[in-house]
């Protein structure tokens, strides 16, 4: 337990356009008040697709009740990366995935640990809304029912839904399909369900990708109120919305090998978000965040 | 550049010839296949229409015309459908489930089942009946019975109710099985809970044009001993006959009025027949899934 030492960061002017400074100073102010409580350890880990590695030795600690961003080009891993959290990699066959992630201490991929009850734990939100073919009560009523907490189910969805900023919306028709709400609300859906198995850890992989700017400043919002509680991972490839929702902000690239013809996704810095913004350590993430990659 | 009336419909002149010979060439199609249907229909309905009553709905066959009825090829012919759906959906659609949800395709056996599953739904409906006739008639002595008339039918729709049922399955996209998976389902919650519901239109689409085209069956059935006279209410293990043998029996007869008869069958099977597909088409319109 490493108490923060971001007061010393310093308070570079931001370079990239569009991020406001204010935004990054108190980014910046809050990393400085909040304990760093390790939550998952990941070390040496490396992914591989049918014996071809795709993301290769990312080593990194991810904080309780932080929100961590996952930032860089398409193709570089993000979304592999962020699989190996919940084991969601266990479901692609030619998938396999070596290191190590610690998760309060106990190695998520160890022999004795089973990807069903990591998932219980680590929630997951899916770039497109993914509602079942249901009710939205039942939608958010699945998690609950496959866990067997069959008491209170209506509060449970209640409390999710509103947890989720839905439940105004949908209310007063809890038994329409789920796929009569639009992309944001179904979005929100996806979220409600999430939290409504009350998981410890919320992962999103590029969660607001699809929606307009309303829908993405409301769940933006949702982020900033979900992190009291929960630890959040989130893949993202806005910049401006790293900078206002992350705590932390991972940078990843891809190195190319010509002669095997091989893209590898490595992690390339890890740091505050006003770090990462406005003074990162880095050549290639300079040229990432200053929008002169690609 | 200016868009002006001439150049949006400067279309080639060959172009238009070719568009509308090809609509002509479809219509032209789609007139023969109606117009033989139309002919065949109507032929049926004008010869047989008098004959549907109530003496050919209940009664069973005779050798006098006035008096002969088909109760007990109907009733035996929806009996065989009962059976036939009781046996042939689950083990359809297990089968289909274990080979789109569980089955590893690296692993040899697996590859067999699904080659062998295709070539049988090519294998002609008379070799189905040399094989219960050999096998379930005389192999295992079951006897010219209900059973095994049904038995014949299961093995000859099953692998077209696997091949509906897999399509089903598979038409649900992968996003619903991760989301599932993701909440901490286990992999019998996520079939059980998700993929089976959400593919049960399909299949129950697939499974009733499947058990259509099996009840107009009659070659099999009449190796696996179908008769054409039977007075009394089929039972399971008892002897039986369907409607399309008893409408075999009486189209080779040389009187005419047994030809009436069978027209008169033919009607009371194309409305079963018509029956069960508006139903599997009203199915597929009520559950119509938007993914
Ligand atoms: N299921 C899979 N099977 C085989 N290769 C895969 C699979 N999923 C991803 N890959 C490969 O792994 C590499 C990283 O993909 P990934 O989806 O993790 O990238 P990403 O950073 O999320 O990209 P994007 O920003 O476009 O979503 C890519 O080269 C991709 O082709
Ligand atoms: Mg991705």
């Amino acid at each position: 337990m490493v108490m923060s030492d971001m007061e010393s960061a310093p308070a570079a002017p931001a370079r990239i356009a569009g991020v406001d400074e204010k935004i990054l100073a108190e980014r910046a102010r809050e990393a400085a008040s909040t304990r760093r409580d390790v939550l998952f350890d990941v070390s040496r880990l490396t992914v591989s697709y049918a014996d071809v590695p795709a993301l290769k030795g990312v080593s990194l600690e991810i904080y309780k009740n932080f929100v961590t961003a996952f930032i860089g080009p398409s193709g570089c891993g993000k979304s592999t990366f962020i699989r190996c959290f919940n084991r969601m990699n266990d479901l692609i066959p030619s998938a396999n995935v070596d290191g190590t992630i610690l998760y309060h201490g106990i190695d998520l991929y160890g022999p004795e640990v089973d990807s069903v009850e990591v998932r219980k734990r680590i929630g997951m939100v899916f770039q497109k809304p993914n509602p079942f073919p249901k009710s939205i009560y039942d939608n958010v009523a699945f998690g609950p029912r496959v866990l067997g907490w069959k008491k209170d189910l209506d509060a449970r969805v209640e409390r999710a839904l509103r947890h989720a900023a839905l439940w105004d919306e949908v209310k007063n028709r809890l038994k329409a399909s789920a796929y009569s709400l639009s992309g944001g609300q179904q979005q929100r859906l996806c979220i409600a369900r999430c939290l409504a198995v009350e998981p410890d850890v919320l992962l999103m992989d590029e969660p607001a990708s699809a929606l307009d700017p309303i829908s993405t400043t409301a769940i933006e919002d949702l982020m900033h109120e979900l992190k009291r509680e929960y630890t959040i991972v989130i893949v993202t490839h806005n910049m401006q919305q790293a900078a206002r929702v992350a705590d932390m902000t991972a940078f990843f690239s891809v190195e190319v090998d010509e002669e095997q013809d091989r893209r590898t996704g490595v992690l390339v810095e890890y740091d505050a978000t006003p770090t990462i913004f406005t003074n990162p350590g880095d050549k290639r993430t300079e040229d990432y965040v200053t929008g002169r990659f690609g | 550049m200016s868009v002006t009336t001439e150049s949006l419909g400067s279309r080639s002149h060959g172009d238009r010839v070719r568009g509308t010979a090809f609509y002509v060439l479809l219509l032209v199609s789609v007139t023969i296949g109606f117009l033989l249907l139309g002919v065949l229909l109507v032929d049926v309905i004008r010869k047989g229409i008098g004959y549907v009553d109530p003496t050919l709905l209940n009664e069973p066959n005779s050798s006098d015309p006035n008096k002969a009825g088909a109760g007990p090829a109907i009733r035996g012919t929806i009996y065989m459908m009962i059976l036939l759906l009781v046996m042939v959906v689950p083990i359809g659609v297990g089968t289909a489930l274990y080979l789109e949800e569980y089955a590893n395709r690296e692993r040899w056996y697996n590859r067999l089942l699904e080659i062998n599953i295709q070539n049988l739904a090519a294998v002609p409906s008379i070799v189905y009946g040399i094989l219960g006739l050999a096998f379930l008639v005389r192999g295992i002595g079951l006897g010219r019975v209900l059973l095994a008339g049904a038995l014949i039918l299961t093995l000859l729709v099953l692998p077209t109710v696997i091949v509906a049922s897999r399509e089903a399955i598979r038409a649900v996209p992968d996003s619903i099985r991760q989301g599932a998976y993701a909440l901490g389902a286990t992999q019998w919650q996520v079939v059980w809970r998700q993929v089976l519901p959400a593919s049960i239109p399909g299949i129950a689409t697939g499974s009733i044009l499947a058990l259509a085209r099996a009840i107009g069956e009659t070659a099999p059935l009449l190796l696996v001993g179908a008769l054409t006279y039977v007075a009394v209410n089929p039972t399971l293990l008892g002897s039986y006959t369907a409607l399309p043998v008893q409408i075999y029996q009486w189209i080779a007869r040389p009187q005419e009025e047994f030809r009436v008869l069978a027209a008169a069958g033919i009607i009371v099977l194309l409305v079963i027949l018509l029956t069960m597909n508006a139903f599997a088409i009203w199915l597929r319109n009520r559950y119509q899934r938007r993914w």
